[in-house]
């Protein structure tokens, strides 16, 4: 299973309830950036499921042929602004990064999570140049984690998964992005079956519970 | 040689070549110039080699002097002192990245400092690129020195210090030009290092354009979304590095025959 760095958490849930329902089943995960792992499995990695955080990268994966079914938007999600606990610097919103003293932090670009922050900043109007542009939602987590960086845009639920780490500032809906995630198996997997089951528990009310307990939207 | 031994050195000799067989079969030779003049492109080269010879120089100007401390002074605790120096060699990239960080970042124990009093922070800055490489290429040097400046006899020096030269003028004109070809080797490991660093960069000094973002990180950022560009990338490296080492051979074979005539 080949997933988008920010289901990291959640994939984890899901797997442990998915091999609750399936104890003969061995589910195992890649966590990275979603346009890493379309990469990766365009080389010829051996997967039987992907889920991608943006519906273009999953795009990549379809038009090579790599997709063996439609894919299905399993969860949405969106981007808050991340901050160190208690706001020391009190960044209020999006407006607040285009401050050239602050340390901002984003994905890159070809990242999913590095081109929503790149769609807010135009939807908000603003002019931000990051300090860093990490290869995933996780560097970005790190790097305000550790303090090194005043701020950084990620999704809401690497917020929440963070835990007590950092503080999010929320991102008003009118200039906020909706993320939409995809997920398909993958043409010539090693375990056809077990991948179309998989996914079928991820979009079943069961799934979508748990999804929503660790901060996703619904489909 | 005996057959069998010919075989191995043969199947070794593929197993390296065959990478870069496949780089070159995968590049894409019809956009590749488009690529290489690429803004992208040539502002990562020019940091990669700007950083990697400045972190090259500062691994000469500190590295021998630790050599020499490692290699001539006897006191408790070096053999100690040598691991500690010599453990970037060993430790994964990344984690040496993050150890900088708790060292030199913004809430590092010395960072904090610099940050607070002198307002210098190295991370998210060219200087920090510097500090990573040379935190991971130093030891090549410092290794290939330290056992020069051992199979040095010291007498050679010590003739020069009876006929009234200065300490000074005594390692400047004795030593070495003694242990040249090991510095020379030591230097040009300590660059490649540098030049190819990857995760402790990435890590501590991050990842911008023009700035901190060297070749290794913009060849495996254009991965994602570029792959063709991404294999022009990594040949242009190649071929520099390459070329550095063929240019260099010679020397660095000498190194054997000098310093055992030096010993004898």
């Amino acid at each position: 299973m080949f997933a988008a760095a920010s289901l990291t958490a959640a994939f984890g849930g899901l797997g442990d309830a998915f091999t609750t329902a399936n104890p003969d089943v061995d589910v195992r995960f890649n966590f990275a950036g979603s346009s890493d792992l379309v990469a990766q499995i365009s080389d010829g990695a051996p997967v039987d499921v992907f889920a991608s955080a943006d519906l273009t990268t999953m795009a990549k994966l379809t038009d090579a042929g790599l997709a063996a079914g439609e894919p299905s938007t399993f969860a949405t999600n969106v981007v808050e602004v991340v901050v160190e606990p208690r706001n020391p610097l009190g960044i209020t919103g999006v407006a607040d990064l285009a401050d050239g003293d602050l340390v901002v932090v984003q994905c890159a670009p070809g990242v999913p999570c590095g081109s929503y922050a790149v769609q807010v900043f135009a939807n908000a109007g603003i002019t931000v140049t990051p300090s860093s542009y990490e290869e995933n939602v996780n560097g970005v987590v790190t790097k305000v984690t550790l303090g090194e960086a005043d701020a950084g845009i990620v999704y809401r639920t690497d917020v929440i998964a963070a835990g007590d780490a950092v503080e999010g500032v929320p991102i008003p809906d009118e200039i906020n992005v909706v993320a939409e995630y995809p997920i398909a198996p993958v043409a010539d997997a090693p375990n056809a079956a077990g991948a179309q089951a998989f996914v079928d528990f991820v979009l079943s009310p069961s799934g979508q519970d748990i999804l929503a307990a660790y901060g996703f939207g619904p489909a | 040689m005996p057959f069998p031994a010919l075989v191995l050195a043969g199947i070794t000799v593929a197993f390296f070549a065959l990478p870069l067989v496949g780089l070159l079969w995968r590049a894409p030779w019809s956009n590749a110039w488009a690529y290489l003049t690429d803004d992208t492109a040539l502002t990562a080269l020019r940091l990669s080699l700007v950083t990697s010879l400045c972190a090259t120089a500062l691994s000469i100007v500190f590295g021998v002097p630790l050599a020499w401390l490692l290699a001539r002074v006897s006191f408790p605790g070096r053999g100690a002192v040598r691991a500690l120096c010599l453990l970037s060699m060993v430790l994964p990239p990344v984690v040496g990245g993050v150890a900088l960080f708790f060292a030199l970042g913004r809430r590092g124990i010395v960072g904090q400092y610099l940050d607070e009093w002198f307002g210098i922070t190295l991370p998210f800055t060219t200087a920090g690129v510097v500090v990573a490489q040379t935190f991971v290429s130093m030891p090549f040097l410092v290794i290939t020195v330290e056992a020069a400046l051992r199979l040095l006899d010291p007498r050679l020096e010590e003739a020069s210090r009876t006929l009234g030269a200065s300490r000074w003028y005594t390692f400047r004109r004795v030593t070495l030009p003694a242990i040249r070809p090991a510095l020379v080797a030591g230097a040009v490991l300590a660059w490649a290092r540098a030049l190819g660093e990857f995760g402790a960069t990435i890590t501590f000094a991050g990842n911008f354009p023009g700035t901190t973002q060297t070749m290794p990180l913009a060849v495996y950022l254009s991965l994602e979304t570029n792959p063709e560009e991404a294999i022009v990338l990594a040949l242009v490296m190649i071929a520099i590095s390459f070329g550095v080492l063929l240019g260099l051979r010679d020397r660095w074979f000498g190194s054997v025959d000098r310093s055992a005539q030096v010993a004898a």
